[in-house]
């Protein structure tokens, strides 16, 4: 509930990283929260898009990298196209997947070989490739 | 003795019916020396004024009372029908009347019918009022040197008109001299006002008397006669070159009010190195020699024997035609705001003491330095509506300002601390000016992190300025151990407005702001013709907004004066 803030926090190597991967300044985004109202899996979200680059921002990295937010966007590019402040919100996102995918210890890392047949048979074809890329990367 | 023209508007447009003129007619009925008239539309339309106009005129009347629920705004236009219809405005008057509550309408028509017999009993006595004795004065006082009197002052001095410029402080300026910078441009604050200033001072027909507050007023438009004091300076401004070497050798250090506390100043001093007039002033309360009983360097250092500690206040006693008031603003004291340390916490500062900070005329010649140790802070919170906007504990209206001159401030401390962190915090950020929202933007931009909530408390913890706050847009309580605090304080009106307005007989709101004749058609006017008002005096606003009301003062004087062709004194270059 509460938190701390200070030069360190505010802004810090993980925000940086975010705006870096994704060319998008963090401070520009003025919280009119346009992207979460017309994101059609919002619902499905923990955080809206918009509070996710709050948090970020603020250094709340923990809590960021928690949510699922980011994993359930599609890139469907609505936030970016209706960002009043014409920041590219869908690449804030896939830079914040980007920053997990590329830790080297991750506990949720998955081996193909140790799917069954029967559920690779199942499973969709595109969501196969979804998830190797999230668990496998 | 004629009879009476009584003319009732029962006007709809406002909070319903005001009152039902039958009612009151049928109280009138017994009267033999009145005609009523009941005119049921608005009595200012044009229509409306016609219809008294053939009341009057087709009974032969020259007297009328004519009672409606908004006299301040339909009185003047009816004045002036008179004139026009060849009938003698002073035997007429608009009167109010409250609107009639539905609960308690038999007092309150009561209360409407004593109002109209009053008035008609008064125009009964009234004998007509002859004209004025003495030539209009074509000349102006205009109460206040900022940046708003300034602008009033050479606007009537360029249209020809002779100018009393009276300011409380040894020199013009006001508080725009005070500032660094200006929003949204970030125009040096000094660089612009020190042409006005000057001008001010070379203006053939503006007269400076500074160091001077008005005493008493008397009279009306055309002719007021005013005494103003001029405080005793202790120095011979005639034999006073400017030199500045008093204020260098004077051996007094005390905390100048011109610096917000943060700076010292000397006994004997000028505003600033460009003050018009650039001559000091001593200051008893702290000057060595009026407080110990020795000292005199200053007389002893001046090359013109300017010094003259028997000085004694003077009066000046003048005769002008209009007076326009522009006594500015002061901010509400952090002394009495307990949540943020009753000003016992040295590195709380107000917004102007930031400026003085950060201004190159300033203590700190311009660096951000903090006051308690001088080291330059490096994590800044700001507080926007510190005492505006607050109904229950201290004022309850937005002091218009603050929200751009605290981005301002935020971006300046940025631009000159790169590795230091600026935090605001606000409630709403309202930037309604032209290039406002795109400064407030950039600043955003520029890594100003912006928190949406109040500060709740903050109090010193070893060298930091401990802030508890909120970020509601998380929704999580927010900490910072921050190195400086600025506060944005509430505007008030500057001191001794109150009193000033009660010597002009004009009226004041609950927290002594000026009140205009009517706030959206008549905001310079005041309530007495030939007084104006403009600038912060009237309530808060923004250099822009106050530049363009001491304009519209002056132009409304300009009228005043337009409307008096015949006068003998006619423009002082004429």
């Amino acid at each position: 509930m509460k938190i701390e803030i200070s030069r360190g926090k505010v802004h810090n190597e993980f925000a940086q990283k975010v705006e870096e991967i994704s060319g998008q300044n963090l401070f520009a985004c003025y919280q009119c929260g346009n992207c979460t109202a017309g994101c059609p899996v919002s619902f499905a979200m923990d955080l809206g898009p918009h509070q996710v680059i709050r948090y970020s921002l603020l250094g709340l990295e923990e809590e960021v990298l928690e949510c699922n937010t980011f994993w359930m966007c599609a890139s469907c590019l609505q936030c970016t196209s209706r960002c009043p402040k014409g920041l590219d919100i869908a690449r804030i996102m896939e830079a914040i997947r980007l920053v997990i995918l590329r830790k080297k210890e991750r506990l949720d890392r998955l081996e193909v070989a140790d799917l069954s047949e029967d559920f690779l048979e199942r499973v969709p074809q595109i969501a196969l490739i979804s998830g190797f890329r999230k668990f496998t990367s | 003795m004629g009879k009476v023209g009584v003319v009732l508007c029962p006007c709809e447009l406002e909070g319903g019916s005001s009152f039902d003129p039958e009612v009151l007619v049928e109280g009138l009925k017994g009267r033999k020396d009145v005609l009523p008239l009941i005119h049921h539309q608005p009595v200012c339309s044009e229509s409306g004024v016609e219809a008294i106009r053939a009341f009057m005129e087709g009974n032969g009347l020259d007297r009328g009372v004519m009672a409606c629920s908004k006299p301040e705004l339909f009185g003047p236009t009816f004045k002036k029908a008179l004139r026009q219809w060849g009938l003698n405005p002073s035997l007429s008057e608009v009167l109010g009347i409250r609107p009639i509550a539905e609960g308690k309408r038999t007092d309150d028509l009561q209360e409407a019918l004593h109002v109209i017999e009053e008035g008609i009993g008064e125009i009964q006595r009234r004998k007509p009022a002859k004209g004025p004795k003495t030539p209009f004065i074509k000349r102006a006082m205009v109460i206040g040197g900022g940046i708003t009197g300034i602008t009033a002052s050479i606007d009537l001095g360029n249209g020809g008109y002779e100018v009393l410029l009276v300011d409380r402080l040894p020199s013009i300026g006001g508080r725009m001299l005070q500032l660094s910078e200006t929003f949204p441009t970030l125009d040096c604050a000094q660089c612009t006002l020190t042409p006005k200033t000057v001008e001010t001072g070379q203006n053939p027909h503006i007269r400076l008397i500074t160091y001077a507050e008005v005493e008493s007023v008397s009279g009306g438009a055309g002719d007021f006669a005013v005494r103003i004091r001029r405080k005793a300076a202790y120095v011979d401004w005639e034999k006073c070159t400017g030199c500045g070497l008093c204020q260098e050798k004077c051996p007094s250090k005390v905390p100048s009010e011109f610096e917000r506390g943060i700076g010292p100043g000397k006994a004997i001093y000028t505003l600033s190195p460009q003050a018009v007039p650039n001559k000091p002033v001593i200051n008893p309360e702290v000057c060595r020699y009026f407080t110990e009983g020795k000292c005199r360097v200053c007389e002893k250092v001046c090359p013109t024997d300017a010094i003259d500690y028997a000085q004694e206040d003077t009066f000046i006693e003048e005769r002008v035609g209009a007076i326009i008031v522009a006594t500015g603003f002061d901010l509400y004291r952090k002394e009495e705001i307990g949540e943020y340390g009753y000003g016992d916490v040295p590195d709380v500062i107000d917004g102007l003491a930031f400026e003085r900070l950060n201004s190159a005329s300033g203590p700190t010649a311009g660096e951000i330095r903090r006051p308690s140790d001088g080291r330059v802070p490096k994590e800044v919170v700001f507080i926007q509506c510190v005492a505006s906007r607050d109904p229950e504990r201290y004022m309850p209206y937005c002091s218009r300002a603050c929200c751009m001159y605290t981005a301002k401030h935020a971006r300046l401390y940025k631009h000159k601390v790169h590795d230091g962190r600026a935090y605001i915090f606000y409630m709403d950020i309202r930037s309604m000016g032209k290039g406002y929202e795109e400064f407030i933007q950039q600043g955003m931009e520029e890594g100003i992190l912006y928190l949406k909530g109040r500060v709740s408390r903050l109090f010193r913890d070893n060298d930091h300025v401990v802030v508890w706050g909120v970020d509601t847009l998380t929704g999580k309580k927010v900490e910072i151990a921050a190195d400086m605090v600025v506060l944005a304080t509430a505007m008030i009106p500057s001191r001794g407005a109150k009193e000033l307005a009660e010597k002009l007989h004009i009226g004041t709101d609950e927290y002594g702001f000026l009140t205009e004749a009517q706030w959206k058609l008549y905001p310079v006017e005041s309530g007495v013709e030939g007084i104006y008002l403009a600038g912060c005096a009237q309530g808060p606003k923004d250099i822009a907004d106050t530049v363009a009301q001491g304009n519209a003062a002056a132009s409304k004087v300009q009228v005043l004066f337009a409307q008096h062709r015949n006068s003998s004194l006619l423009r002082s270059d004429s």
